[in-house]
């Protein structure tokens, strides 16, 4: 495969350093990447349609229906634009979801505008070369230090297995770049006293009013109720290093493009 | 003679206009979507206490075989459970033991246009003969014996986006019901329809026409589409013989500069005369609204000394975090305070009309889209003296607005909003129904019971939650509050002090409605719906 280098080293970094948004609508369309790519025009107007049909109940974020997610999927029912389409105009019997009369023009734009995680600047992030980036991930990057994929690797940050399902190429750059900012709350470091005084560091999993259920940084499973603990704290700084400085632009873009292609082992 | 007092007898059946005033007097039973006609959420049973609440063991459940949020609030009559299931089943139940005596399915349009999902919040009961409004936005009288339906009315066209989700309220002889439908440009009603016969009695529209008083707080032909939906059962007041609904929000929701002037009555509660419909007063929250802040938070009657003298107030927690006190008998605003983080507003005129101060292009306004509180009840208790608010604490967003044209039967919106969000790809709380992970977390809201001194509005105490709370609220005689929340859990808190008493897990399901208490046989009941189950407790 050669390295689909579409734009100049500058400007690469440029776009990395001051995170300038970069669309390459017609260059990269023939080339290979983590996801399809729609035309910045049809994702624009699909903002539009999904303001006007569908925000109500799959809110702005695309979350608002609980267990679905619209920007991250999966979307069982709709794993091909075909299907998207064929589902917003049937709708879901027996569900909430009506269906629509879309024009051909409105529910291709919606379509887009869904696929490409509603980001309606059609933010897209050159396109690196997966292959080097697997690499990078496994040796100078050390992602498996912390981060699982499949069978390898470790739990102490969330399970990459599927990442390039759920997050666009430009949230996981963010991330790569600067993990403090982006994390995502529920994935924040926690750490636990109980009353007999053992701490317990770990990941959050979930938690509500009276427990919280964490992945230790061994890989156990731990339930606590907070009533139960001697001291409870959430860290907000990400134990996660930026990789901002230690890899090099390009070999960033190539990161990127192999987390993206990340997309579970089909089992 | 006689012959009359019998066919009296058999045509008013079994709940008589008598017994829903005196429901209060009979807590065994839960005669109203409320309750009782005030809306206090409160009952006088009291069997199940502070000291014994520890004890409370779970008595049956009832499966639901239909997915999705289930809001509705049950009726229970000299034990017998009557509720609805999605789409518009009605499920008679027996209230000791959860077995079915019958299920009634309505069978409708399917192609119904309802924002929010195909919800339906419970029955009304006058005689023998249940009420129940329909997606498709008819009203249905059904026997609660058999389970036959008595008949059938189309009460508003569907098609142009016009639903029932509310249950319907009983007053004297008729079934009075509002229309859902405030982001389909519909423009709203309540009317009255005879019990016995479906016969339309009166109708209030609750966007008037040209000429109609509040005309001029519209411009143009905005009126038409401007929506005033209702979807949350009002109260009554049997002395005074008005009815008091909490009215919808203006169409174009989020786009108010296509719909200059106040608005009325959207946003606002509206007194009628229940036996014409005729506007007695009427007081707005939310002039021009741009927020989608629906106003259809349940009006609270209570009797109290206001200032030293003996009052007819009316309460209500709105949407757009403002905790209200008006006298009821005039609809004069006699104290407004916020119950939450507020910017939209820098306070209430001494008419209570709010100092709007709405944020900039962009900027982050509090309370979000979502509000302070909605649709799920709050309580009064008689004797804490303290209104209970099921509340989202911190809740913001960025509301947008743009021009929207309308097309019957499809979404009226003219804008949007963004709730704020922790960090730039954080999941942020579902605005309707969560998954069993809570992964958007605490960090910008969460859910909260308040209860609220009302003649300062003052929080007396709070009772926070980790998630939010879609969750309604019961107060009972033996100062105990029962709610739940987003996350399945039922608590029992002490109502003078917010300290929690008990508590189960039912499940990681949301619990959407507002919790009843009754009593068979000397025994007190709770029952609350989780998810798709509604469980029963006693000792």
């Amino acid at each position: 495969m050669s390295h689909p280098d579409t734009v100049g080293e500058g400007l690469k970094s440029l776009a990395l350093q001051v995170g300038i948004l970069i669309t390459l609508v017609t260059a990269s369309a023939a080339q290979d990447h983590s996801g399809q790519q729609y035309a910045q025009t049809d994702v624009v107007a699909g903002a539009r349609v999904y303001a006007a049909l569908c925000i109500g109940c799959h809110g702005a974020n695309g979350a608002g229906v609980g267990g679905i997610d619209l920007r991250q999927g999966p979307l069982p029912r709709a794993s091909t634009d075909a299907a998207l389409t064929t589902l917003l105009a049937k709708g879901i019997p027996g569900t909430g979801m009506p269906s629509f009369t879309l024009d051909p023009n409105d529910a291709r734009a919606l379509v887009a505008f869904v696929r490409s995680g509603f980001d309606s600047n059609t933010t897209i992030v050159p396109q690196g070369d997966a292959g080097h980036g697997r690499v990078i991930f496994e040796g100078k990057g050390a992602c498996l230090t912390c981060h699982r994929i499949d069978t390898r690797g470790r739990d102490i940050g969330p399970d990459l297995t599927e990442i390039g399902r759920g997050r666009t190429a430009v949230a996981i750059q963010r991330s790569l770049i600067d993990p403090t900012g982006t994390m995502i709350p529920i994935n924040r470091p926690v750490r636990a006293v109980t009353r007999d005084g053992r701490a317990i560091t770990g990941r959050r999993l979930n938690e509500d009013t009276y427990t919280v259920q964490i992945i230790t940084d061994d890989g156990r499973l731990v339930s606590m109720v907070k009533a139960d603990l001697r001291q409870w704290s959430v860290s907000t700084t990400s134990p996660m290093p930026s990789y901002k400085d230690t890899l090099t632009p390009a070999e960033l873009i190539d990161l990127v493009a192999y987390v993206s292609s990340l997309k579970g082992t089909g089992r | 003679m006689i012959a009359i007092v019998v066919l009296l007898t058999a045509l008013i059946g079994q709940i008589t206009t008598d017994r829903l005033i005196r429901a209060a007097d009979e807590p065994r039973n839960w005669l109203t979507y409320s309750g009782t006609y005030s809306g206090q959420r409160y009952s006088t049973l009291s069997q199940i206490d502070r000291s014994n609440v520890k004890s409370l063991q779970l008595k049956w459940l009832l499966q639901n075989q239909v997915a999705g949020p289930w809001e509705s609030v049950p009726l229970v009559v000299d034990g017998i459970m009557y509720v609805t299931q999605r789409p518009n089943d009605v499920v008679a139940v027996d209230a000791t033991t959860g077995r079915i005596f019958w299920i009634y399915k309505y069978v409708g349009a399917t192609d119904y246009k309802v924002c929010c999902g195909a919800n339906n919040r419970g029955l009304a009961m006058l005689g023998n003969t249940l009420f129940m409004g329909t997606l498709d936005a008819h009203l249905v009288a059904i026997d609660a014996q058999t389970g036959r339906p008595l008949w059938n009315v189309a009460v508003a066209e569907y098609a142009r986006g016009y639903s029932i989700t509310l249950a319907p309220l009983t007053v004297k002889d008729t079934v009075i019901v509002g229309v859902g439908g405030g982001e389909y440009g519909i423009r709203g009603f309540i009317a009255a329809y005879d019990a016995r016969s479906g016969k339309e009695v009166w109708r209030f529209n609750t966007i008037p026409a040209p000429g109609e008083p509040g005309a001029d707080s519209w411009s143009g032909d905005a009126w038409k589409n401007g929506g005033g939906s209702l979807w949350v059962t009002g109260t009554y007041d049997p002395a005074l013989n008005l009815t008091y609904w909490g009215v919808g929000n203006p169409g174009p929701d989020f786009n108010a500069a296509q719909r200059p002037g106040d608005n009325l009555y959207t946003d606002s509660v509206v007194a009628l005369n229940a036996d014409t419909g005729k506007l007695q007063w009427h007081f707005q929250f939310t002039p021009n609204d741009r927020y989608d802040w629906d106003s259809t938070q349940v009006p609270v009657l209570v009797d109290a000394t206001w200032k030293g003298a003996p009052a007819k107030l009316l309460m209500l927690a709105n949407r757009n975090g403002f905790f209200y006190v008006l006298d009821r008998t005039s609809g004069k605003f006699l104290f407004g305070k916020p119950f939450i983080k507020v910017n939209w507003a820098s306070g209430l005129d001494s008419n209570g009309r709010p100092i709007q101060t709405p944020q900039p292009p962009g900027a982050t306004t509090w309370p979000g889209q979502q509000g302070g509180t909605s649709w799920y009840s709050p309580s009064y208790s008689p004797r804490t003296g303290l209104f209970y608010i099921p509340t989202w604490e911190d809740v913001s967003g960025v509301f947008t607005s743009q021009p929207a044209q309308y097309q019957p039967g499809q979404y009226y919106w003219g804008g949007s909003f963004r709730t704020s969000r922790p960090a730039p790809d954080a999941p942020v709380a579902p605005n309707i129904r969560r998954g069993p992970i809570n992964n958007w977390t605490n960090e910008l809201s969460h859910g909260a019971v308040v209860a609220v001194d009302p003649q300062s509005g003052e929080r007396k105490w709070t009772f926070p939650m980790y998630d939010l709370t879609d969750a309604g609220i019961l107060t009972t005689a033996s100062d105990l509050l029962f709610t739940g929340g987003r996350e399945g859990y039922f608590q029992a808190l002490d109502a003078r002090t917010g300290e929690l008493l008990w508590k189960a897990s039912l499940g990681s399901a949301q619990i959407m409605m507002g919790p009843i208490t009754y009593e068979v046989e000397g025994r007190q009941y709770v029952s609350v719906i989780c998810g798709n189950v509604m469980a029963t407790f006693g000792l």
